[in-house]
């Protein structure tokens, strides 16, 4: 998924993806079974899940569209507002949840005025909870885009941030 | 074969039985919550546990196999506190709103605790965000209350194939819901109220109408009409403790009268009126090259259903009116001229078995009298409610009578509230009509029975063999729509109910509902059916008398006005 974490330029593009959209659905067309697939992949062309990919996905599928929204708020993976430029996960699993992970999350909550799911209004940044990321030594761990920052302060959390643009 | 034993007793099931079907073989009750007959297995709610010998954990009744020589205990120690946790886990994030719920006394959260003896919940804390959704003008949704059995999800997936809701996001957060948060009025919805029949709580229910009722009937200036649906009489009295397949006809007309409505006519005198003209547009369609197959239209269900999703097929339906909504037209018209009221000092109450009905009577093309046709629509159960308010003692009632002249109806008419009824009226009359001669056995029995799709081919003189297809529940409904879209459907006619069963298990009838409460309710309409002395539509002295004095012919001008609709193409989502 390596498209995930990079910009997606939503607001410019985004029309010129249909086309690439009606193709993945087009290999799936009529198979309600593989709707989790091609939610991944027309995630991965968007950057998210807006409503017009998802009617488009539930029509070419052959499934409602009320379900097509139920799995993809099951899953913490999907998401139906666009990812910022920087992505932001921080750690909840065991290690880092005993070592303070939920007051990092309150802390970049309050930081950026978003919460978990969501994405700054300047698209700057998109928050999100992961379990484990296999930094269970260095808890509480954050992951900013690719880079992990282990033993977290909340004093420096903000210096953190600041380095992604 | 397989042999187990439960609490002791030996049992012999079929290869393929749960546990919880083994012991009501035996008699033995084991609770349950999110399990529906029928329609779902799924050991979600885990009030069905038992203990099995040899298993570490308890396992779900409902799911679990039986198998040779298995040992089960429903009434351990151990099981009698686990399933009591679990229902005060469920109580522990449920509103203690019993006094006011709608589903007070006959709620099936309320029945389990008060069978598990539970007397203080120990678990307190947060809980689930909760709001109603009463946008609708059929279904309110109170999503405090739902204790996600998923009873109605299954209903609308698997056999209505409509998902308007489903369980959106996961763990604390669950609500069953559409999309984007939405309201059931503003998604693809077809307001048949299945869900509201198999919700075990009071977090679907229909949108209660009783306080306008009360209202018009409480006001002095105004003339209250009340209209009964044929499938009404036949599951009214479940709510007075009759048993299911009562039918109760006239004690229904003298409550409501009773409660104040100033007429009482019939809905079955326009189901006889919807045979005249519905066979009339077939016979039409059939000489002239029409649309074919022509399809019924008395199910307002079943009309959003195709309105929604096969918009394409919408020429495929007849043009008439459901019943009451002919009959809503017909008072605020003929009988208001004949009787001397003013229309608009009249109010149309309908009882229904239904909840689309109300949607239905809110429509913008239902006020051809120059009035709204239909002003209120209450379900069975809220009549049901109307007369226990009113302190009416039902069970000692003396049979009345319907008001003419929109009462009289044939048996034709009756069997309307059972699937296959309608084309079984209609080949009656079709037959009649187009030979001339009269029909030596009216009894159409290939239409009838709770078999999802019903197929017939009677040979009728001059036409030749006329193909017809039953079909209720709207999953069954969907596959016909995919046959005559593939082109594969080579039926005259075809009958389309919304609800499984037909109008006698429709969203608005008293709960429970299942297969063999659908068998009675349906065999008390065929009984009445058999009971009167005009069993074909066309024969009814009060339908030759309207086209006399005020209709004229069969889909003529007047028709066309009053009886006759438009429908429109809506979106999926």
């Amino acid at each position: 998924m390596a498209v995930e974490n990079q910009c997606c330029c939503t607001q410019t593009n985004e029309a010129e993806l249909y086309p690439e959209l009606e193709k993945i659905i087009a290999e799936h067309q009529g198979k309600p079974e593989d709707l989790i697939m091609v939610l991944h992949k027309a995630q991965n062309l968007f950057g998210y899940l807006p409503r017009k990919v998802q009617e488009m996905v539930a029509e070419g599928l052959g499934v409602s569209l009320n379900e097509v929204y139920g799995v993809i708020t099951f899953y913490a993976f999907f998401s139906t507002v666009p990812k910022g430029r920087h992505s932001v996960k921080v750690c909840l699993g065991t290690a880092c949840y005993v070592r303070g992970g939920q007051r990092v999350i309150e802390k970049i909550k309050k930081e950026l005025s978003l919460k978990v799911g969501g994405t700054t209004e300047d698209r700057r940044y998109s928050l999100d909870v992961v379990r484990c990321i296999g930094a269970c030594g260095l808890s509480p761990a954050i992951l900013v885009n690719d880079d992990v920052y282990g033993r977290v302060k909340i004093t420096k959390l903000a210096e953190i941030l600041e380095r992604y643009e | 074969m397989i042999n187990l034993t439960i609490n002791g007793q030996n049992i012999q099931v079929e290869e393929g039985a749960t546990i919880l079907e083994a012991a009501l073989k035996a008699d033995i009750h084991i609770p349950t919550l999110c399990y529906l007959p029928e329609v779902q297995a799924i050991g979600a709610c885990r009030v069905c546990l038992v203990e099995i010998e040899g298993n570490r954990n308890l396992q779900a009744a409902c799911v679990f196999p039986a198998s040779e020589g298995l040992v089960v205990h429903t009434n351990s120690e151990r099981v009698r506190l686990a399933r009591k946790f679990s229902v005060e886990m469920l109580l522990s994030n449920h509103p203690m709103e019993c006094l006011t719920c709608a589903r007070n006394l006959n709620c099936e959260l309320q029945k389990i605790a008060e069978e598990m003896g539970i007397r203080e919940v120990r678990f307190t804390g947060e809980k689930s965000e909760g709001y109603i959704d009463d946008f609708s003008p059929s279904i309110r949704r109170d999503q405090s209350k739902c204790i996600l059995c998923r009873r109605c999800v299954t209903v609308c997936q698997e056999i209505q194939s409509v998902s308007a809701i489903f369980a959106q996001g996961r763990g604390f957060e669950t609500k069953v819901e559409p999309a984007f948060d939405a309201s059931l009025n503003d998604m693809a919805c077809t307001f048949c109220g299945q869900c509201s029949l198999v919700c075990p709580v009071g977090a679907i229910t229909e949108k209660e109408d009783i306080d306008e009722v009360w209202a018009a009937l409480a006001d002095p200036t105004k003339i209250v009409i009340a209209q009964d649906a044929p499938a009404v009489r036949a599951a009214l009295g479940e709510e007075f403790g009759y048993p299911p397949g009562t039918l109760v006809t006239g004690k229904m007309l003298a409550a409501v009268r009773r409660l104040g409505f100033d007429r009482v006519f019939d809905t079955n005198f326009t189901a006889d009126l919807t045979i005249i003209e519905e066979g009339n547009e077939l016979l039409k369609r059939v000489k002239e090259g029409g649309v074919l197959p022509l399809i019924t239209s008395c199910s307002p269900g079943w009309i959003k259903f195709i309105e929604h999703f096969y918009p394409t097929l919408l020429t495929h339906l007849s043009t008439c009116k459901s019943p009451h909504q002919m009959l809503g037209a017909l008072v605020k018209t003929y009988y208001a001229e004949k009787a001397g009221i003013n229309p608009k000092d009249m109010v149309v109450v309908s009882v229904m078995p239904c909840t689309a009905k109300k949607f239905e009577c809110n429509r913008p093309e239902m006020n051809d009298s120059g009035y709204k046709d239909v002003d209120y629509v209450l379900t069975t159960r809220e009549l049901a409610k109307m007369i226990r308010q009113a302190g009416i003692d039902f069970r000692n009632l003396e049979d009345d009578i319907y008001d003419d002249p929109l009462g009289e109806y044939t048996g034709a008419a009756t069997i309307f509230g059972a699937t296959g009824g309608v084309m079984e009226a209609a080949l009656r009359t079709a037959y009649e009509v187009a030979t001339g001669k009269t029909l030596e056995n009216v009894d159409f029995t290939a239409v009838r029975g709770l078999e999802g799709i019903k197929e017939a081919s009677v040979p009728i003189e001059g036409i030749g063999e006329v193909k017809v297809a039953v079909a209720h529940g709207l999953g069954n409904a969907r596959k016909l729509m995919e046959k005559i879209k593939d082109g594969s459907a080579d039926y005259h006619f075809i009958e389309i109910m919304a609800c499984p069963g037909g109008c006698v298990s429709g969203g608005g009838q008293p709960i429970p509902v299942n297969n063999e409460i659908r068998r009675l309710r349906a065999e008390a309409l065929y009984q009445e059916d058999r009971s009167l002395k005009y069993r074909k539509s066309h024969e009814n002295p009060s339908i030759k008398r309207i086209y006399e004095e005020f209709l004229g012919t069969p889909l003529g001008e007047q028709s066309h006005h009053l009886l006759h609709t438009k429908y429109t193409a809506r979106s999926r989502f």
